[in-house]
């Protein structure tokens, strides 16, 4: 963009240096903890001055951990399972209606990822004390569903935009159902789509903190919980192995989206 | 035109209409009960005593505490100073990306989502590693001999600031540097010819054109940062008290549900407000837009 301006070496040195500094900010504190992660020692020192894999093992070795790691994969699965279905089924209402019933219907779905996360979970918290369910599966799923929507619809809406309904109609003059239709038609050809959905969803229960917080408890407790609950008593290095884990959980993730997306 | 004339079709379209709204409903249905139904009982709930009789004294002790407006003073701080600094760093961050070639441009957009795709939780224990009294900057300062004590830089103000910002630079750039990629380089170009300096250029051209991105920009930030919990909770140590972490001490230390409710709902007002104000100051500078056009 600033071609025009060849000369002008010094301001272009000052904006990469200035922008080079921003960018380390941005990637520091996920990089510091992967070389922590591998300490041998008790303390956080760097660089550690000897490597092991002690607090991999320590995290491996927890059943509080690892029941954590169970409660939030499953969670996320059934998050995807859940959203996705809704999702689709509400995304292709919004695209046949058009007009203001759609841009409604899509204001609603989004309500949730523009409400303050604290507000949602202490109001689901007082909702669910009314049916004392605070503390299930169930509690936090349902909070983890509404937010995966929006998620699931960003992904699934373009996607519909370019689906040729065509085929439907011609379907459904052969005389298949809606089901039929949309599961023999629509979702194969989506299925890309879906598929990417489907990981942003399960990653949007995953990475989802604050609900957990207030609704999970006991063994139903989720990662963000508990180490939310560790960061705030003490900082041992398991929670660096953990913290290394769940970045290249989600990494990895990411990566296959994105490289789906383009083939 | 043919669906007025035949009654049969017309009421075939009905059918299909229907059909289609039906299709959105389990997922509203949802969004009713696990988001909306939750806010309307916050709402009643700050009505209630703890033995559910109908009360105003919620209010009457929320509103009369030099907490909630000492909570309230910090939580409009914390996002006014978030905004600023992401302004600060974010532009210029934007301006050399935009600047990039493509394809350089892809592979460092990648490194600067990185944060986005790390927990909350992992990079504010990053942070935690990183800033504190034994920590790795602080044990680089004095080890250089740079300061002679180690410098106070989390579980305060400065800490909280310094997680927040980490957590919304990012989002605050995507809008900025997608409005500066769509400048038209022509018109750096012209300006350029007619002998117009860079500083100029960037004054006059660039920021006026990328204007609409970074009031964007500047709207997320300001609704994230107004609710947030996990920064101030952690990075504060207990002495930064936002309205957030207000709420969950009410709510979890005292059990006092009525209390936590009047604040969720000062937390609503003013970010209603804020949007208010956002959504008047873009009609406001539309109009003037089109009046000097």
């Amino acid at each position: 963009m600033l071609e025009a301006y060849p000369d002008n070496r010094l301001s272009r040195i000052f904006l990469w240096g200035f922008s080079a500094l921003v960018m380390a900010f941005l990637m520091l504190p996920t990089l510091v903890v992967v070389p922590l992660s591998f300490s041998a020692s008790n303390l956080l020192e760097f660089p550690p001055r000897a490597y092991s894999l002690r607090w991999y093992e320590t995290f491996f070795g927890s059943a509080t951990w690892m029941a954590a790691l169970r409660t939030s994969l499953i969670l996320g699965t059934l998050t995807a399972m859940v959203a996705v279905p809704l999702g689709l089924l509400a995304c292709i209402s919004i695209n046949r209606l058009g007009g203001k019933a759609a841009v409604t219907i899509q204001g609603v779905l989004l309500t949730p990822s523009i409400v303050p996360g604290i507000l949602l979970a202490i109001g689901l918290f007082f909702v669910l004390a009314a049916q004392r369910l605070v503390g299930t599966l169930f509690g936090v799923l349902v909070g983890h569903v509404v937010l995966a929507i929006p998620v699931a619809c960003i992904v699934l809406l373009p996607a519909l935009a370019r689906f040729d309904w065509n085929q439907v109609q011609a379907a459904r003059s052969l005389g298949a159902n809606w089901a039929r239709a949309i599961g023999g038609i629509i979702v194969p050809q989506l299925h890309i789509s879906l598929l990417s959905a489907t990981l942003m969803a399960f990653l949007t229960s995953l990475d989802e903190s604050v609900i957990s917080i207030f609704i999970s408890s006991g063994r139903n407790s989720t990662m963000p919980k508990l180490m939310f609950l560790s960061l705030r008593d003490q900082i041992d290095p398991t929670i660096a192995a953990i913290s290394t884990l769940w970045t290249a959980i989600v990494v990895a993730v990411v990566l296959i989206v994105t490289l789906r997306r383009k083939s | 035109m043919t669906a007025t004339a035949d009654p049969a079709l017309a009421a075939d379209a009905l059918r299909e209409r229907r059909f289609f709204l039906s299709l959105s409903l389990p997922a509203l249905f949802i969004v009713g009960l696990a988001a909306i139904l939750p806010i309307l009982w916050i709402i009643r709930q700050s009505f209630l005593t703890t033995g559910g009789e109908y009360t105003f004294g919620n209010y009457e002790k929320v509103l009369s505490s030099g907490l909630t407006w000492s909570a309230l003073v910090t939580t409009l701080e914390l996002s006014l100073a978030t905004l600023a600094i992401c302004i600060l760093l974010g532009t210029p961050l934007a301006l050399a990306l935009a600047s990039a070639r493509p394809r350089v441009a892809n592979v460092l957009m990648a490194f600067v989502m990185l944060p986005l795709w790390t927990s909350i939780l992992v990079r504010t224990y990053g942070w935690l590693v990183l800033l504190r009294r034994d920590g790795l900057i602080n044990a680089a300062l004095t080890g250089s001999g740079l300061t002679a004590e180690p410098l106070p830089l989390v579980y305060n103000f400065t800490g909280t600031l310094i997680g927040m910002v980490h957590y919304m630079l990012p989002l605050f750039l995507l809008p900025v540097y997608a409005a500066m990629r769509d400048i038209d380089a022509n018109l750096i170009r012209a300006s350029s010819s007619m002998g117009a300096s860079l500083g100029q250029v960037i004054r006059t051209v660039i920021l006026p054109l990328s204007a609409g991105g970074i009031f964007s920009g500047s709207t997320i930030v300001f609704i994230y940062t107004i609710g947030f919990f996990i920064t101030p909770a952690v990075l504060g140590g207990g002495k930064v008290n936002p309205l957030s972490t207000r709420i969950e001490r009410t709510l979890s230390t005292f059990q006092d549900w009525g209390s936590a409710s009047v604040l969720g709902i000062l937390l609503l007002i003013v970010m209603a407000m804020i949007g208010v104000m956002f959504l008047a100051a873009r009609r406001l500078s539309t109009r003037n837009g089109a009046a000097h056009a």
